[in-house]
């Protein structure tokens, strides 16, 4: 809630220039009850029907106010609570993108989007409602209480008594609520969970028929979210009914000492009737009031969960220093892994004492069993977690020197399960960096796409469905290639991203690159030993830890593991012998 | 269900904005009716606790009147009257109070009940939609339906529902103590109440679209939000933040406009209605004291007349409420129109109604004639025929893009071919159920996929029932047994889809050893091991030879080294089979086949 407040605090104006129109607008809706009470007490015992009339008069003027005094400040404040949220939203939008890899998987991906999503709407309805009810109702509340103070203190006293009361009443049932609320967003963040995953299984679940325990495994997280809506909803039910009992019992006070007042002939008894009227408005206001008391815990609860991201410290920031050359460094190197280990989560190491230099153009190989390390050893370089002990260099600086967007910057890179955006094939392979359309045809051309974008209609205008449904594998990844391509990267990194290419392609993809990008220097993990074996260093990794680097040549003769994978691969002597030459598809 | 789906003919999860509701309003009430009316005892009961409270609190304010009736001036106070009066006030409060409570507690149990009913409805809708539904909209966008849409359905039931029923006994309540003091006079309301109705109704037509526009508009930044979010990774190391916050900009201004066009435009109905109000409070006085002083037969008493305010005003006050909540209804009714949509989107057609559930003898498949696209005049698959003898294992090999996952698509029922016939064991697939169909058929996919829940349950996903020695061999079997043992709880660890700290290719081993403890009578293994590395593969391999032993099995590869064996190898490029035979009859052939073949050593 400290954290909305300093986003409402640069609209305070705006909202006081609403809240004063709508003080008048409260004020108007005051009057009009105390022109009833005039028109009854003294001006129709004088029976003069123009008076009357200009009376009436009055009070249709008093009602057009009170219209336009309500409508006009409501606008202001939707104006308000829309530029508040847009706000909130953006900025923790913008601090999602900004988090950490590892950031992310502890606050888990759909919880974060059910923030930027489901909470924030429920704070702009909160910030809506506190300023359409939160200041008719609490002026209304006020006013009233200050009219009857003003008519008849003694009996206003009596109302004013019970304001104690129903504060300690909202303010008990809210210490209650607010966790409950909380609560209640962590049940939904798992409904959305469950939806999300049955979303992106629906082939397996479908496959396996499982539609019948999906469904039940849905009912149970379904329930548990009515459950704890349940549980907050009748706990801040209590409101209402208890402000009812207190204002209501207020009332019969205020008639029975009225009637003691009006029979020592201290008070009148049109006072009393008029009121009557003003604790109808008070009751309604203070209805409004624990209506919006309860928008104003959800809110809150929101509202927190909002400023939990929003205050989390930003990680992997660039060390103070300058981006100073590491004494370490030798001078040709490029790319440096120095003693490198690394644990996700603190306890086993998933990469342990790496090191390797690599020259600005070569090319490194790495491969190696499944879990074996090669996908974290990029996490590393890019920087989208720290190394635990030794350095990474890039151009002999510590990567932790780097500032974040000229070490990203340098690299193209395609991940294992990669993301593609229902955007068009051009907007997919250009990713927002302005790249000319030259060098987006020709990243296309080099990462072998190209045939099958011209092929679709609108070739680079053609629009691709979510996440890229509507093409195979092949073809997507052969399009998070060309995305790697086109910014003319320093560094490559294709993460096992030519899986699903076959041979061939995978071949004119590899040469290329070679052709094409001589002074980048590239990082490929693959499976295949044909998508390795020509690089200029090949590692080999196994549990984390290095167990072969060299050539090919030099794996083949002494590294056992790289043998077997090799053999495994190309088998019976088909090694070395000559392809056939390969022709034009 | 057809490839037409992909033309986007279909009406609510389309993309832009309606620019008029797509149901009537009368459609959506009556839905909405039918689960109120699910819950009719609760309702029922719900509605006896309003009229109850109701009339108890409308009885305050006429004890109220005899009250101060019996204050009658100076001296002159009956107070024995006016005790009784106070005490009685008292216990109608307390109890009307208590009703009060028992009847918001019943109503939140029933939105619940009803919300949860909703929810139910949405996602059982979804587990029978085709997979050609999931290919077009955005995760998010059919998340925000459930989440958003039911939510606002949600608020507006449990607080705007008790508002009503309270408002329109408060209501007709007032109305009938008006017209007990003085007929005439209610005669202003025959002016204004209808006003107020009209207008609210012009007003409503007019809002209704804004609302379904806010609910559409939130529906896309949704669909944003999870798309983008779910690629923070790449977006990071692409350093392209900035650009994906811009454009996330441009949809949140979007969404936060069409929220506030939306206020706007409701801002006026509450206060309109209120002014309304006043008016015929204005009328009142003027009428009343005409009643008091030339009234005649129906002259009233200055008390009479107070009281009457004081109704009125009690009269007022719930229908300016309504008013207010009319715009939250509003939206109430944008959001259910959503919802509605989405549960008419058509199903996966319904299994024939004759169908039997398939009998798998050999496991022979035969495909014949099949022509497919998914988009009416973008065929993919020409008319394509192939023989699988019964525990044969069949490769697909091609280029990327050829067809050969949709021929999976095919095998698996999660399109229909256009035209041709595909049969197991001589059965036409279309004849016999969907899921005796799917259930024959053990599939791994390249995409791995893994759901909340631990080691254990994801592996135990196809067969829930299996023993821990069964589900242990399976590990085995997939090589991923010893990665299990070395996590933090072995079997019992939870795992999440985006669980981190594990790689892809242990991802795909544990969907292999989900496969394999599954006792399907056919396999198809599309890019099944892509990711894992091939020493492992070849490995798996033997373990699952083992498995299909007898067996019939598709496999499509691009590692041509593991397909070697196979009894029949097909090769498609672009949609057509262009050969097939054996491994060694292709490459005796010199034809595609052997050129991609040693291409992978060139």
């Amino acid at each position: 809630m400290k954290r909305l407040l300093q986003y409402i605090r640069p609209y305070l104006m705006r909202m006081s220039a609403g809240f004063l129109i709508k003080f008048l607008g409260a004020l108007m809706d005051l009057l009009i009850p105390w022109m009833l009470s005039k028109i009854i007490d003294d001006v129709i015992p004088t029976g003069e029907v123009p008076y009357i009339l200009l009376w009436g008069g009055l009070m249709v003027v008093a009602s057009g106010m009170v219209y336009a005094f309500n409508v006009i400040p409501n606008r202001m404040a939707a104006h308000v609570a829309r530029d508040i949220t847009e706000e909130v939203r953006m900025d923790l939008y913008e601090k999602t993108s900004s988090l950490s890899c590892n950031q992310v998987d502890r606050l888990t991906i759909p919880s974060l989007i059910s923030r930027i999503t489901s909470d924030t709407y429920n704070v702009h309805r909160m910030l809506n409602m506190m300023q359409r009810l939160g200041v008719r109702a609490p002026i209304l509340l006020v006013g009233g209480l200050i009219v009857t103070m003003a008519m008849e203190p003694r009996l206003g006293a009596v109302l004013l008594a019970m304001m104690p009361l129903m504060g300690l009443t909202i303010w008990l049932i809210s210490r209650k609520g607010i966790p409950m609320y909380i609560e209640t967003q962590k049940r939904v963040d798992q409904m959305v969970q469950t939806v999300r995953e049955n979303i992106v299984g629906i082939r397996i679940i479908k496959a396996l028929s499982k539609g019948s325990y999906e469904r039940e495994r849905f009912d149970g997280v379904n329930a548990a979210l009515s459950r704890q809506e349940t549980k907050a909803g009748v706990t801040m039910a209590t409101t209402n009914p208890m402000m009812n009992l207190f204002l209501n019992f207020g009332l019969v006070f205020v008639i029975l000492l009225g009637a003691f007042l009006v029979n020592s002939g201290i008070t009148k008894i049109g006072k009393i009737i008029a009121f009557q009227s003003y604790f109808t408005i008070i009751l309604t206001a203070v209805i409004s009031l624990s209506r919006m008391f309860v928008i104003l815990s959800k809110g809150t609860a929101s509202a927190d969960r909002i400023a939990e991201v929003l205050d989390l410290p930003e990680e992997l920031t660039p060390m103070l220093e300058n981006e100073t050359r590491e004494e370490a460094a030798s001078p040709d190197e490029f790319i440096a892994f120095d003693h490198v280990s690394f644990s996700y989560l603190g306890q086993q190491d998933n990469l342990s004492d790496i090191n390797f230099t690599l020259k600005k153009g070569e090319t490194l190989g790495i491969i190696g069993s499944t879990g074996s390390g090669k996908s974290t050893l990029v996490n590393l370089l890019m920087r989208l977690y720290d190394v635990s002990d030794g350095q990474v260099r890039i151009g002999g600086v510590d990567v932790r020197r780097i500032s974040d967007e000229k070490l990203h910057r340098m690299f193209g890179v395609v991940f294992q399960s990669d993301v593609l955006f229902a955007d068009t094939i051009r907007e997919n392979i250009d990713f927002g960096r302005k790249l000319t359309m030259q060098q987006i045809e020709d990243a296309a051309r080099q990462a072998q796409a190209e045939e099958f974008i011209l092929d679709r209609e609108g070739s680079f205008e053609s629009q691709l469905a979510i996440r890229g449904s509507n093409l195979s594998g092949g073809q997507r990844q052969r399009l998070l290639i060309a995305r790697a391509l086109a910014g003319q990267p320093d560094i490559l990194i294709l993460d096992d991203s030519s899986s699903a290419l076959d041979y061939k392609t995978d071949a004119s993809l590899r040469q290329a690159i070679r052709e094409n990008h001589q002074k980048t220097t590239s990082i490929i993990i693959a499976q295949r030993i044909s998508s390795v074996m020509q690089a200029d260093h090949i590692l080999v990794l196994e549990n984390g830890r290095e167990i072969g680097y060299g050539t090919h040549e030099q794996l083949m003769e002494n590294c056992a593991v790289y043998q077997e994978i090799a053999g495994s691969q190309l088998g019976d002597g088909k090694l070395h012998t000559p392809g056939k030459k390969e022709e034009d598809q | 269900m057809n490839h037409n789906m992909f033309s986007g003919k279909n009406a609510s999860l389309q993309k832009g904005v309606p620019d008029k509701p797509r149901m009537k309003t009368t459609q959506i009430l009556s839905r909405l009716w039918k689960y109120l009316y699910k819950f009719k005892f609760l309702l029922f009961a719900a509605l006896v606790m309003t009229v109850t409270s109701n009339l108890l609190a409308l009885a305050g304010p006429s004890l109220a009147g005899n009250a101060v009736n019996a204050i009658v001036g100076i001296g002159q106070v009956d107070f024995q009257t006016v005790f009784r009066c106070c005490g009685l006030m008292i216990i109608c409060y307390a109890l009307a109070s208590l009703f009060e409570w028992l009847l918001s507690v019943m109503l939140i149990r029933l939105s619940q009940k009803i919300v949860f009913q909703m929810r139910k409805d949405v996602f059982d809708h979804l587990t029978t939609l085709p997979v050609s539904f999931f290919d077009r909209h955005q995760t998010g966008d059919i998340i925000s339906h459930i989440s958003y849409d039911i939510d606002t359905v949600n608020t507006s039931l449990s607080s705007d529902l008790v508002q009503i029923c309270s408002s329109v006994i408060t209501v007709v309540g007032s109305l009938i103590m008006m017209i007990c003091i003085n007929p005439p006079l209610v005669l202003v309301f025959v002016v204004t109440v209808p006003i107020s109705i009209m207008f609210t109704r012009y007003m409503s037509k007019k809002v209704r679209p804004l609302f379904s526009r806010r609910s559409a508009k939130m529906g896309e930044l949704n669909g944003y939000t999870e798309e983008s979010i779910s690629g923070h990774k790449t977006i990071k190391s692409y350093h392209q933040e900035e650009t994906m916050n811009n454009r996330f900009s441009t949809r949140n201004t979007e969404s936060c406009d069409a929220y506030y066009q939306a206020d706007y435009a409701s801002a006026g109905m509450g206060p309109s209605v209120n002014f309304i109000n006043n008016l015929s409070l204005a009328l009142i006085s003027v009428f009343g004291a005409m009643l008091y002083l030339f009234g005649g037969r129906f002259a009233l008493t200055l008390g009479d007349l107070s009281s009457f305010v004081l109704y009125s005003r009690k009269f007022s006050g719930p229908i300016n409420e309504i008013a207010n909540v009319i715009s939250e209804l509003q939206s109430a009714l944008a959001a259910a129109e959503r919802v509605f949509l989405l549960l008419e989107e058509k199903p996966e057609a319904a299994d024939a109604p004759d169908a039997q559930a398939l009998t798998v003898t050999n496991g022979e498949v035969e495909m014949e004639h099949i022509r497919f696209g998914y988009l009416p005049g973008q065929e993919i698959i020409h008319d394509l025929t192939l023989k699988a003898d019964g525990g044969s294992l069949t490769a697909i090999v091609g280029p990327t893009g050829a067809g050969k996952t949709t021929l999976t698509n095919l095998l698996m029922r999660f399109y229909d071919p256009d035209s041709g016939t595909i049969c197991i064991d001589r059965q036409n697939i279309q004849t016999v159920t969907r899921s005796s169909l799917r259930l024959a058929y053990a599939m791994v996919l390249q995409e791995t996929w893994l759901f909340t829940g631990t080691v254990r349950e994801n592996i135990a996903y196809g067969r829930p029932d299996a023993s821990q020695e069964e589900i242990e061999a399976a590990a085995k079997a997939a090589y991923i047994h010893d990665f299990i043992m070395a996590l933090p709880q072995g079997y019992d660890t939870l795992l999440t889809e985006d669980g981190i700290n594990i790689s892809q290719g242990q991802k795909q081993l544990l969907t292999i050893a989900r496969a394999m403890l599954l006792d399907a009578q056919m396999l198809i293994l599309d890019e099944a091991t892509s990711n894992v590395d091939t020493r492992t593969e070849i490995r798996i391999q033997a373990a699952m030879r083992q498995l299909m032993k007898g067996k019939t099995c598709f496999v499509i590869a691009h590692r041509l080294s593991t397909i070697q064996n196979a009894d029949n190898i097909l090769v498609v490029r672009d949609g057509d089979i262009v050969e097939q035979g054996t491994h060694s009859q292709l490459i005796e052939k010199d034809g595609f086949y052997a050129r991609l073949f040693y291409s992978q050593f060139s």
